[in-house]
């Protein structure tokens, strides 16, 4: 088990043994947020940046949580406050944050590929937190965490997406790493917003909800991203919710061990109803948890240098 | 396959364990305020079996606990990162006398991590270093208090300790 990236960018990339190298990191991290003392020093000195370009409350404030547990210093750099108002570039920006010294950046960018971008131009480790519609990739790995604490194995699970899966970064780096990971995937929604051409990255595709969920191990719901829907892709959100949330008359067909997530935040009554949200089968706070232990993990492992792991 | 010499046999092995456990009994008298703590991934398997042996010689249970230093190394971004092995300190360590356990003992870094980590789970009244190859070369100042054998090195050497791999003899093994 090794790890010799710099940067966290995508899933795509990624080998599924990568990916379990982090789930398994991530477990000793979940176990130090257990303890009294919350704080290990093993980033101490290293500056990480923030650069989110694009609002976020939790994952912006999970990562500074995860660099500060870690022993990093952090510094939040918001698009409303920063200098883009201005008319700086993204990439003077970035050289900006360099010349400071910055070891990490965290970049949230409406733009698919604005990380990538950003590896190519600065020498600090680039971590990816949600590039437009493109990936997001520490939360297909808390999800994947999540997951293998309650079903042990991933291969051979039914694992179910539900909801607009095409303006979803979260859904394409959660199928890339479930697929990678051997699970079943099935993918449904709107035939707007989940086009049978998902099928190419190895998914199931259906437009028929119970259907879609029977079987399932794990039901993943997304939010509706009203700030990323075009009128004419989305049905409405009363027709949405009666089509496609999840009710008790639909839980009531599943499975009875089937567990429900949600990358959160919640649109309570449109895509999940409010009870079942907080019903013993829901996960969604463990993920939030759990993010925060697989983002230590990911600081940890960028953190390491070139060679091999053994020295001395 | 590099060039290796046995150091200790699974029975000279055995019979360093037997004495150190002997040494640790002398040195404590309370054995009830006794805690081994090994360091993965040799360590704490030796922590277990020197538990075993005190735990006869004073007629209770002594408490074993693993512990990683991973996180707490000094040489993190210098290297591929480290994989973690899991963390297990069933009791408080506080007001306890702990025995730090590891198989080598080398540049002293290693013991220095594992210092840092144990205070982050409480304060012991002391800490104790047992282990069972002392190959030298240190570069902090570290001693250990129990030592199964002392072993003149070279610094491109290797010294394995293996223990209870399916198949094969206990042994510590020098790689040149």
């Amino acid at each position: 088990m090794s790890w010799n990236r710099k940067h966290l960018l995508d899933i795509e990339s990624l080998t599924a043994e990568e990916i379990l190298t982090v789930l398994d990191t991530a477990k000793a991290f979940k176990a130090v947020g257990e303890r009294a003392i919350k704080k290990v020093p093993a980033l101490r000195g290293k500056t990480v940046v923030n650069l989110f370009i694009e609002p976020s409350t939790r994952t912006r404030i999970s990562f500074e949580l995860a660099a500060q547990r870690l022993t990093a210093d952090i510094v939040n750099f918001s698009a409303d406050a920063s200098s883009f108002k201005k008319g700086e570039t993204l990439k003077d920006t970035a050289r900006n944050l360099e010349a400071l010294n910055a070891d990490f950046i965290v970049i949230r960018h409406s733009a698919s590929g604005a990380p990538h971008f950003l590896s190519r131009v600065v020498n600090a480790s680039i971590i990816n937190a949600g590039d437009g519609a493109h990936e997001h990739p520490t939360q297909a790995l808390l999800d994947a965490f999540t997951i293998r604490e309650h079903k042990t194995n991933i291969a051979g699970l039914n694992v179910t997406i539900l909801g607009d899966i095409l303006y979803s970064r979260v859904a394409r780096s959660n199928i890339w790493a479930l697929t990678k990971l051997g699970a079943r995937v099935t993918l449904c929604g709107p035939s707007t917003l989940v086009p049978k051409t998902f099928e190419q990255m190895g998914c199931r595709v259906t437009h028929n909800v119970e259907e879609a969920i029977r079987e399932a191990d794990i039901i993943h719901l997304l939010r509706i991203q009203h700030e990323r829907q075009r009128k004419t892709m989305f049905p409405g959100i009363g027709e949405y919710t009666s089509l496609f949330g999840l009710n008790q008359a639909r839980l009531a067909k599943t499975r009875p061990d089937a567990l429900i997530m949600h990358p959160g935040p919640v649109n309570r009554g449109v895509e999940i109803d409010s009870e079942i949200a907080d019903c013993p089968r829901s996960l969604i706070l463990e993920q939030v948890t759990n993010g925060l232990a697989v983002r230590m993990a990911v600081l940890f492992l960028l953190n390491g240098g070139k060679g091999p792991q053994e020295v001395a | 396959m590099p060039e290796s010499a046995i150091l200790l046999n699974a029975a000279a092995l055995q019979r360093a364990l037997t004495r150190i456990a002997h040494e640790i009994a002398e040195r404590n008298e309370a054995g009830a305020e006794v805690v081994l703590v090994g360091i993965p991934l040799v360590g704490d398997q030796l922590a277990f079996r020197l538990g075993s042996l005190l735990s006869d010689l004073w007629k209770l249970t002594v408490p074993v606990g693993t512990l990683d230093v991973s996180m707490h190394r000094d040489d993190l971004d210098r290297r591929a990162a480290p994989t973690i092995h899991p963390t297990l300190m069933p009791f408080d360590v506080t007001g306890r006398t702990v025995v730090l356990v590891d198989d080598v003992l080398f540049t002293g870094r290693t013991t220095r991590a594992a210092m840092d980590a144990l205070n982050d789970f409480g304060r012991p009244k002391q800490i104790q270093l047992a282990v069972l190859i002392d190959r030298g070369h240190r570069e902090l100042p570290i001693r250990a208090d129990f030592v199964g054998k002392n072993v003149p090195t070279t610094l491109t050497e290797k010294v394995r300790v293996r223990l209870d791999v399916p198949g094969q003899e206990d042994a510590v093994v020098l790689e040149k």
